[in-house]
C-alpha cells in the first residue's frame, strides 16, 4: 500500500491459509480506543492465519499419505505411466473426508468459539470507534461554527 | 441447461457457482429453491487454478455491472501501486507491532512480486484499499444479502399466499412479499457476517463481501439491523403479528440455530429444511392472519423438498465441507444421508395426496404430480442404491425444476372459493362428495 493512504490495505488471500492478510494503517493521533482495536484485529488475523495453515497443511498432507497408503495398498504407484498424478475415486476419499472430520471436530468446535468471541469484540470495538469518531466530528464543527 | 460440471485439476469436481452459490455450506437460507428458469439465464463461473481467472457470470442480476466498474477502479488505483510496493511495505511492516503479521505480508508480498505481471493484473491478486466505494456499495449489499436467493425466498412466500382460501388483496401481499425479503436480507448478511474465515477457505463462498474486505464487519451488521427491523416490524404491523413473529423466529432460527450449528452436528440440515420451510407458512398467514391445516402442509412440502435437494447437492462438496470443518450427512453419514433424501421424496407424494384432503387443492393436483413426484422419487431411489456423483446430480437438477412445478401444478388445481361453494358439478372430485351432492 502506498505511503500516503490513510486506510488499511487487504491483500489477495494466503496461500495456505486462504484468508486475505489485512494492512493495518495507524493514524499519527490513535487513540486508546483505535489501538485497541487494530490490536484486537491483528491478534484475531494472527490467529485465525495460523489456525488455517496448520490445518489446512495438515488436510493435504494426510490426504497425501491417504492416497499413497491406499494406491500402495491396490499396488499402484502415485504416478502413472504419462506421469500424472493417479487420483482415488470419490468413494474412496469419501472415506479420508469422514475421518478427518471426526478427528478435527473438537479442534473446530474451540475454533468457532474463539471466533465469535474474537468477531463480537473487534465488532462491537469499530461500533465504539465510530461513534467516538462521530462525536469528534461533530465537536469539531460545533467549534468550527463558533469560531 | 447450461450447467455444465468442470472437472478441476486436482480431480474435484466444482458445481456450477450459481447452484453452489444457493447451496447450504456456509449459506443460505437453506438451500431453498431455484427455479429452473431463473437458473437458465446464469452461467457457470469456473475457477480455472493455473489462470486464476474468474469469468464473470453473465446474469442479469445487478451484481455484474458493478463487480465490473469495481474492477475498473480498482485497477486503475492499483496498478500504479504495484511496483513500489514491496519497498513501502517494509516500512508499513514494521509499524505492525506483530512478527507474525509481518512474515505474514512479507511473505505474501515476495510472491506477489514474484508470480508474472499478467496473474499481478489480475483483480483477485492485487492489495486492495480497504475503504468503502460508494458507488460500488449497492451491489456489494446485494452479494452481502444473497439478493438471488432472497429473491427465491420471497417466491415461496408469495406461492403460499396465492394458495391460501382468500380474496387476493394486493397490499397485503406487497407488505407480506416486502417484509419477507427485508428479513431474508437480514439473515443472510448476518450469516455471512459470522462465516467469514470458513467462507474464504471454501471455493464457493470466497469471493463474498466480507471476505474481500469491501465492506466492514460493522457495516454489514448495521445493514442487516436495517434491513431486519424494518421487515419484522411491516410483516407485524402492515400484515400481522403472526407472520411478523413467523420472520423474526426464522431469522432466528437461521442466525443463531443453523449457522453455529452447521459446524457442531449434523441436525443442522433438518434445522435448516424448517428454516426453508417458514416462507410460505409466512405467505399463507399473511393472507389468512391464522395458521391452519394448509399453511403446514404447503411447510411440510417445502420442508421434504430441501432433503434430496441439498443431499443431493451437498454430495459433491465433501472434500470443501471436510476440510472447512462442516458437518454434514454427506460426509459424516453418508448412508443416512441417501435414506433420508430418498424418504423425502416419498414424503412429497404423501404430502402432495393431502393437499385436496386438507380442501386446499382438488383432486387433480395429487394426480397430476404424480408423475413428477414419481420421478423426483425415481432419482432418490437411484441416488439410494448407487451413491456416486452422476445419480447425485441427477436428483439436484431435478429438485431444481421439481419445485416450481410443483407448486405451479398446485396453484392451477387450487380450489377456488367458488368451487367449495358450488356443490355442482365439479372436475376430479372425491366419491364421498359426489355422494353427498347426490343425498338429498
Amino acid at each position: 500500500p502506498p505511503a500516503h493512504s490513510h486506510s488499511d490495505w487487504i491483500g489477495p488471500p494466503d496461500k495456505h491459509s486462504n484468508l486475505r492478510p489485512i494492512i493495518f494503517y495507524v493514524p499519527p493521533e490513535e487513540s486508546a480506543l483505535e489501538r485497541r482495536l487494530r490490536e484486537a484485529r491483528q491478534e484475531a488475523q494472527a490467529s485465525n492465519q495460523r489456525f488455517w495453515a496448520l490445518h489446512n497443511r495438515a488436510f493435504h498432507q494426510e490426504k497425501e499419505e491417504f492416497i499413497y497408503s491406499r494406491l500402495k495398498a491396490k499396488g499402484l504407484e502415485m504416478r502413472d505411466e504419462s506421469g500424472r498424478k493417479v487420483t482415488l475415486n470419490a468413494e474412496e476419499m469419501a472415506e479420508f473426508y469422514k475421518d478427518f472430520l471426526s478427528k478435527n471436530l473438537k479442534k473446530h468446535l474451540q475454533y468457532n468459539r474463539d471466533w465469535y468471541k474474537r468477531n463480537f469484540t473487534i465488532t462491537f470495538l469499530m461500533g465504539q470507534v465510530a461513534l467516538m469518531r462521530a462525536l469528534r466530528w461533530l465537536r469539531r464543527r460545533k467549534k468550527n461554527v463558533e469560531q | 441447461g447450461l450447467f455444465v460440471w468442470r472437472r478441476r485439476s486436482t480431480g474435484i469436481w466444482q458445481i456450477p457457482c450459481q447452484f453452489v452459490h444457493l447451496c447450504h455450506v456456509a449459506n443460505n437460507r437453506l438451500i431453498t429453491f431455484q427455479y429452473f428458469n431463473f437458473l437458465k439465464r446464469m452461467y457457470v463461473t469456473q475457477y480455472n487454478k493455473d489462470l486464476s481467472q474468474q469469468a464473470k457470470p453473465k446474469s442479469d442480476s445487478i451484481v455484474s455491472p458493478f463487480h465490473e466498474l469495481q474492477q475498473l477502479d480498482q485497477e486503475k488505483n492499483v496498478v500504479p501501486n504495484i511496483s513500489p510496493v514491496s519497498s513501502v511495505c517494509q516500512s508499513w511492516s514494521e509499524t505492525s507491532s506483530r512478527n507474525e503479521l509481518r512474515e505474514m505480508t512479507s511473505a505474501a508480498e515476495t510472491e506477489d512480486s514474484v508470480t508474472p505481471v499478467g496473474a499481478e493484473s489480475k483483480e483477485d491478486r492485487q492489495w486492495k484499499e480497504m475503504k468503502l466505494q460508494l458507488d460500488n456499495l449497492p451491489g456489494i449489499l446485494a452479494r452481502l444479502s444473497k439478493i438471488k436467493l432472497t429473491a427465491l425466498v420471497v417466491s415461496t412466500a408469495s406461492a403460499g399466499f396465492a394458495m391460501a382460501p382468500v380474496p387476493f388483496e394486493l397490499t397485503c401481499f406487497l407488505l407480506a412479499s416486502l417484509g419477507t425479503g427485508l428479513a431474508s436480507c437480514a439473515a443472510n448478511s448476518i450469516n455471512q457476517f459470522f462465516e467469514v474465515p470458513f467462507d474464504s477457505n471454501m471455493n464457493r463462498t470466497k469471493n463474498r463481501p466480507l471476505v474481500r474486505g469491501q465492506i466492514s464487519p460493522l457495516l454489514a451488521v448495521c445493514f442487516a439491523a436495517s434491513c431486519g427491523i424494518p421487515g419484522i416490524a411491516l410483516l407485524t404491523m402492515g400484515v400481522n403479528p403472526l407472520t411478523g413473529s413467523l420472520g423474526a423466529f426464522n431469522i432466528f432460527l437461521y442466525t443463531c440455530c443453523y449457522t453455529p450449528l452447521k459446524r457442531m452436528s449434523i441436525a443442522n440440515t433438518w434445522v435448516g429444511a424448517v428454516v426453508g420451510a417458514i416462507p410460505p407458512v409466512m405467505g399463507w398467514t399473511a393472507a389468512t392472519g391464522s395458521l391452519d391445516a394448509g399453511a403446514l402442509l404447503l411447510g411440510g412440502i417445502l420442508y421434504s423438498w430441501q432433503f434430496p435437494h441439498f443431499n443431493a447437492l451437498s454430495w459433491g462438496l465433501r472434500e470443501d465441507y471436510s476440510r472447512g470443518g462442516y458437518c454434514m450427512m454427506s460426509v459424516t453419514h453418508p448412508g443416512l444421508c441417501r435414506r433420508v433424501a430418498l424418504r423425502h421424496c416419498l414424503a412429497l407424494i404423501g404430502l402432495s395426496t393431502m393437499a385436496p384432503v386438507l380442501d386446499i387443492t382438488t383432486w387433480t393436483f395429487p394426480i397430476i404430480s404424480l408423475p413428477i413426484n414419481l420421478y423426483i422419487s425415481y432419482l432418490g431411489f437411484r441416488f439410494y442404491r448407487d451413491a456416486d456423483r452422476s445419480s447425485s446430480r441427477k436428483l439436484f437438477f431435478c429438485s431444481l425444476w421439481h419445485l416450481p412445478m410443483l407448486l405451479l401444478v398446485m396453484f392451477t388445481c387450487k380450489k377456488s372459493a367458488l368451487e367449495k361453494e358450488d356443490k355442482g358439478d365439479l372436475l376430479g372430485e372425491s366419491q364421498e362428495r359426489a355422494m353427498e351432492i347426490r343425498l338429498p
